[in-house]
């Protein structure tokens, strides 16, 4: 038994013999006192901490509400009609043909990176064998191309894409640079997906005489829907703010691409919104258009973060109900 | 029934391409990366290139050493104010945020992630840079405003990481310390935090990571000197904005040499990839 409770028992006990011997009586009281200093230092550590805690998330909270606020109150005047119109001169610094050239980018860009992540995402999940040593291999490489940063897969793209395919500057060359680019994001998010759906799902395909395929694509696939819409929401993301990946692959002509040229589109050089608001930046000649710029390019990341939100709830209650 | 099973293995034949293809893209870029920077580094002479301080493409003088210094200053001076912060927000957000507030702040940092790096540098031109400058000596442009800028944007990066890994601690370790008496924060900072320290080591890591390879934040607010620079006043440039800085007019050597700045951030950014490996293995491990 510790000496603490001992000593409380001796108390208790003389206490209620009610002929308290002095001796205990003044150890009793010198524990108190001491564990009562000991006590208040412990209060003020906990209280310090705790300050500290709160200050953290203070300071994340009141950064971001600082930054939104700041280019909101900054941006939101000046976003005049003339910035939306068809085509950019240098009077207008019109953002439009750069917003329809982002939608362009990050449509093709998905268009390669979904089928392969999600193809890629289901051969680990659905069929490769336990510690098998191919899987190991691409486990390694997709952790390795998620930590590349943007400048390198910029750099990449430039001398392969454009220099060694000879694509030029072009929309097909970015788009493919980023389609590598957020490959791990989608894999991931699907593979997650994929591993959350409980196996009684397979087991149930299994035993009505599917096959792994027809399994796959009927049982485990839909209910992982959810999943992979959150990764592909992210990876869209990441392709609408991109610039480092852009600028050397994509160029900066502020154009959207002929589409009458048909397949001869996919190789004009365009900007994408980043981009726009980059030049703009860096030229510093068009202030206010830049923030409303930042304006346009921070309300497509919010209302992407809220589909991506909303995709997730949707997992959760899907597994929840089921 | 064969028909079925030629369908089955084609099936099969295509989810193995296409999980192939990350090993080819992982081969491809390294291949070309290392075919364009490695022969300029040969001849500009390793040595000269790693540690020369001078950097003049118009005298064919390539030495990246101050880029490098700049990338390292610039990355620490990321996590001196990114990691108190975010730890602490994430401690918060597993173990102190009411359900209300967590339900506020959590969306917010996961904004935070999805902010386009060009909008943190233009707020960091038109706000950190002015604010260095009326306070502080120097331009403004400055070590101090990329690092303050860069430690806002690893933020959510060392927030999200760090929460998962704290919430996956046990309840059971946090229940035991209060039953041993402690208080709830001492509880959280005495067994929670150092069970979950593999977790928010790499959580670091990661922030290390995305600190260094940034680079358009970067490049609108630190200067782009190319000195190594004597004080947090003093502008920088880190390597990977001496690639995008330069690489639109380079040709020859000069473009080589870019490349190899691009093979030398590369070659860090594999270091601290294998390291976050490392530490998430022993963690695995452990537990």
């Amino acid at each position: 038994m510790s000496p603490k409770l001992t000593i409380a028992y001796e108390a208790g006990s003389a206490s209620a013999a009610s002929a308290p011997t002095g001796g205990i009586d003044r150890f009793d009281a010198l524990y108190r006192s001491v564990e009562e200093r000991h006590r208040k230092k412990r209060r003020v550590i906990s209280a310090l901490l705790r300050a500290l805690v709160y200050l953290g998330a203070a300071v994340t909270a009141g950064v971001l509400a600082f930054l939104v606020g700041y280019i909101l109150v900054n941006g939101v005047p000046y976003l005049t009609p003339s910035l939306f119109e068809w085509e950019y001169t240098s009077d207008n610094v019109s953002l439009m043909p750069a917003l329809v050239n982002t939608l362009l980018m990050a449509a093709l860009s998905l268009l390669m990176a979904v089928p392969v992540g999600v193809g890629s995402a289901i051969y680990l999940v659905e069929y490769a064998p336990r510690g098998s040593r191919f899987v190991q291999v691409v486990r390694t490489t997709t952790e390795t191309l998620q930590g590349i940063p943007s400048i390198i897969y910029g750099l990449f793209g430039m001398l392969f894409f454009v220099t060694a395919l000879h694509w030029n500057l072009s929309l097909l060359a970015g788009a493919c640079t980023l389609a590598i680019m957020v490959l791990p994001v989608i894999m991931r998010t699907t593979e997650e997906a994929l591993l959350a759906v409980p196996d009684a799902y397979r087991e149930g395909g299994f035993g009505l005489g599917a096959g792994r395929l027809r399994t796959v694509f009927r049982c485990v696939l839909p209910t992982a829907v959810p999943g992979i819409l959150g990764g592909v929401i992210l990876a869209l993301g990441r392709c609408v703010g991109e610039v480092a990946a852009l600028i050397f692959t994509a160029g900066s002509i502020a154009q959207i691409p002929n589409v009458l040229e048909g397949a001869g589109a996919l190789f004009d050089s365009t900007r994408t919104l980043a981009v726009h608001m980059y030049v703009l930046a860096s030229e510093g000649l068009h202030v206010n258009e830049t923030y409303a710029t930042a304006v346009v390019l921070l309300v497509m990341v919010v209302l992407l973060n809220l589909l991506a939100t909303f995709a997730a709830k949707k997992m959760n209650k899907g597994g929840k109900d089921d | 029934m064969s028909h079925v099973h030629v369908k089955e293995g084609i099936a099969k034949a295509l989810f193995v391409a296409a999980a192939g293809i990350s090993i080819l893209a992982v081969a491809l870029i390294c291949v070309f990366l290392f075919a364009n920077g490695v022969p300029a580094i040969a001849q500009i002479g390793l040595p000269e290139f790693l540690f020369g301080t001078t950097w003049r493409p118009a005298n064919d003088v390539y030495g990246i050493f101050p880029m490098i210094i700049g990338s390292i200053y610039v990355t620490a001076g990321a996590m001196v104010v990114g990691v108190p912060a975010g730890l602490l927000c994430a401690i918060f957000l597993s173990r102190f945020a009411s359900g209300k507030v967590a339900a506020v702040l959590k969306p917010g940092v996961e904004l935070l992630a999805g902010i386009p790096s060009v909008v943190y540098g233009f707020f960091g031109l038109v706000v950190l840079v002015p604010f260095i400058r009326n306070n502080m000596p120097g331009n403004g442009m400055s070590l101090l405003a990329a690092a303050v800028l860069l430690g806002i944007m690893i933020l959510p990066t060392i927030i999200t990481v760090a929460q998962s890994s704290l919430d996956a601690v046990p309840k059971k370790y946090y229940e035991g310390a209060l039953a041993l008496g402690a208080d709830h924060e001492r509880s959280v900072f005495r067994v929670v935090v150092p069970a979950a320290v593999s977790g928010i080591m790499a959580a670091v890591v990661l922030g290390v990571g995305r600190a260094i390879g940034e680079t358009m934040a970067v490049i609108m607010v630190a200067g782009n000197q190319t000195i190594i620079p004597e004080s947090i006043f003093n502008g920088v440039r880190t390597m990977t904005a001496n690639i995008v800085l330069e690489m639109g007019y380079a040709a020859d050597l000069h473009r080589g040499a870019l490349v190899a700045t691009g093979v030398v951030l590369f070659v860090f950014i594999l270091l601290i990839t294998m390291l976050f490996n490392v530490i998430k293995k022993r963690g695995e491990l452990k537990s």
